[in-house]
């Protein structure tokens, strides 16, 4: 008898300290914090509206499509800076193939997925092989990639700057997927929720789940027991290359051109809005629900500054203050975690 | 133990360098079926690098390996798993971040056949089950294993390996490292009971040799690379493997070479 109250207490207090040390508890509540805020400040300027509520969740939901795989690859102990460059090189793929060659969208946007792809297993390749942080290697890949866009971009076209996409694709079938609403909801939150719902689910609950919280708390000890560790960084590092191609088309679509520079500090977002939502740097830590969050609070506040009417230039500094908030508050949650 | 059981496992002329350091030599041993051996040997002697060969963990750069008489070439722990191997590492192989029941069947997960979906019930419930078998206590299975002490982590991993499913050979690098003196007992009991139940074959590394007598039916030395020595625990003691050990050390002080 007295055995198992024991344990039922044992449970309860399990409970709530686990709901209390939630990985994403400091997001969830900061963008509680960040809506109730800019909803007091700006919501008799827009906020409030449908509009409004769409403006930022277009921006959220842009960033949470690469800070979801993201966030995966950072809980596996590694980072990838090369998304944002990624962005821009795909775009550029698509825009030339689409405007220069005259292909279909769907070869356009599949080259750009296959390149993509192609250019995650390589960095992923490098890190096993050379051993090297990837920190380093996708930072090199950052400046590769950025300069291979812009050296073919004018090779081939003369220009930085293709446009002419939204005539070259009128009426094609993709369009929908890529550009088109839903409910007078853009696709591309729904491509984010997707996303997120899948991301959290293959982490909490799958055994690939399981092994990228493996290598990301200890390497060593994970291929110890059999993971195959080499397999999972990579499988990762195409998935953040891909979402970059996926966001690439995306935004293509939407404004019906593609600039070599797209994408620029994207990567330093995502491992923000990851971080906020409690992802640790060192990895094996964190949760894809937190990265959403981490999104959504990036959306609501450059869309809420603008609807205040202060000038957005301040963005940034809000941006900054938030992050180390957050950071703080992610801190004492984890130390309160671990003292258990 | 009978001495006509067939060999579960030979390795043959294993040699291994690493860099510069010659971590194993020349090192040829024998497990029969059932049998419990003891390798004994200093720090630096060479026998974890040896258990992580057998586990698949470093490939040899010399030698053969065989398993119930067929050579086999290991090239993953993995592989090694799906023989029957099963390894407790000195440096443990646990993942400090991770549930205990996470950490208890990392990559060896139990799913939702055929999908490849956590069975997180079944993995607790087993889990506890375990432990309980073993006897060892644990306040909460879905704690971080960082939040347990060194003796419970052992445990864990100890429970790790003997209770995989398949597990035809135990390696166990110095399991009671971290133990106090009622968990090590613990694991001796574990390893005795293995023992009768007669399923596996298991190679344990301690340096407390009454332990290693306790349990073991034969004594292995590993010195410089090589096995020096080996004899039925029965024909042996505390005393003449503690001089065996410390008599290499009055060599090497008053320098007479060895
Ligand atoms: N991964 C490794 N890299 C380099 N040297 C190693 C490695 N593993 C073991 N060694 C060296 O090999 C020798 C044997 O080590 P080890 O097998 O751990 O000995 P033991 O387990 O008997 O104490 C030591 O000199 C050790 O420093
Ligand atoms: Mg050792």
């Amino acid at each position: 008898m007295t055995q198992a109250t024991v344990s039922e207490r044992i449970r309860d207090v399990g409970f709530l300290r686990r709901l209390l040390t939630r990985p994403e508890l400091a997001a969830v509540a900061g963008a509680v914090l960040v809506f109730v805020f800019f909803a007091i400040v700006a919501g008799d300027r827009g906020f409030l509206t449908f509009g409004g509520t769409m403006s930022y969740l277009v921006v959220a939901a842009q960033l949470g499509i690469v800070a979801v795989p993201v966030a995966l690859l950072m809980i596996n102990g590694e980072f990838d800076l090369s998304v944002g460059s990624m962005v821009g090189a795909a775009g550029i793929i698509i825009a030339i193939t689409v405007t220069e060659f005259g292909w279909p969208l769907f070869a356009g946007a599949l080259l750009a997925c296959v390149f993509a792809l192609l250019v995650g297993a390589f960095n992923g390749w490098v890190v096993i092989k050379t051993g090297l942080p990837s920190f380093i290697v996708t930072l090199a890949m950052l400046f590769a990639l950025r300069g291979l866009t812009i050296g073919f971009s004018r090779l081939i076209t003369g220009r930085t700057q293709i446009g002419g996409l939204g005539a070259a694709t009128e009426g094609d079938p993709l369009r929908v997927i890529f550009a088109g609403e839903i409910a007078g909801i853009p696709v591309a939150v729904f491509w984010w929720l997707g996303l997120a719902v899948l991301g959290t689910y293959v982490l909490q609950r799958t055994v690939f789940g399981n092994w990228i919280f493996g290598v990301g708390g200890d390497k060593v000890a994970a291929r110890n027991v059999g993971v195959p560790v080499n397999r999972v960084k990579v499988i990762l590092f195409m998935c953040t290359a891909l979402s970059a191609a996926l966001l690439a088309t995306i935004q293509v679509m939407d404004a019906g051109s593609a600039d070599v520079l797209r994408g620029q500090l994207l990567e330093l977002q995502a491992i923000a809005a990851s971080v906020i939502g409690g992802v640790l740097l060192t990895g094996g830590y964190g949760s894809v629900v937190g990265a959403v969050f981490g999104a959504l609070i990036f959306g609501m506040v450059q869309q809420g500054i603008f609807f205040t009417g202060v000038n957005t230039d301040w963005f940034l500094v809000f941006v900054g203050a938030m992050l180390l908030v957050a950071v703080l508050f992610n801190n004492v949650i984890r130390k309160r975690a671990s003292k258990g | 133990m009978t001495a006509e059981a067939p060999d579960a496992l030979r390795v043959e002329n294993i040699a291994k360098r690493f860099g510069s350091v010659t971590a194993l030599q020349d090192v040829s041993l024998h497990l029969r079926k059932g049998e419990v051996l003891g390798l004994i040997g200093d720090n630096g002697a060479g026998k974890s690098t040896l258990i992580k060969i057998i586990t698949g963990f470093h490939r040899p750069d010399a030698g053969r390996i065989y398993l119930d008489g067929e050579e086999v070439e290991l090239k993953s722990v993995s592989q090694a798993q799906r023989l029957g191997i099963q390894t407790v590492y000195q440096d443990l192989a646990l993942v400090n971040d991770m549930t205990v029941y996470h950490n208890m069947f990392l990559n060896k997960e139990i799913t939702w056949r055929p999908l490849p979906l956590l069975n997180n019930r079944k993995m607790k419930h087993l889990t506890r089950r375990y432990l309980d078998d073993i006897g060892v206590s644990i306040p909460s299975i879905e704690t971080e294993v960082a939040m347990l002490s060194g003796g419970q982590r052992q445990a864990i991993a100890v429970a790790r390996a003997v209770y995989s499913e398949d597990a035809r050979i135990l390696l166990l690098d110095e399991p009671l490292a971290a133990m106090g003196a009622k968990e090590g007992a613990m694991i001796l009991d574990l390893v005795q009971r293995l023992k009768e139940s007669g399923g596996v074959s298991i190679i344990l590394i301690a340096h407390n040799y009454a332990h290693v007598l306790e349990v073991c039916d034969r004594v292995n030395v590993l010195q410089h690379g090589r096995i020096t020595y080996d004899k039925p625990a029965a024909e042996t003691s505390v005393e003449e493997l503690t001089e065996l050990m410390v008599s290499e050390y009055r060599r090497a002080r008053t320098g007479g070479g060895g």
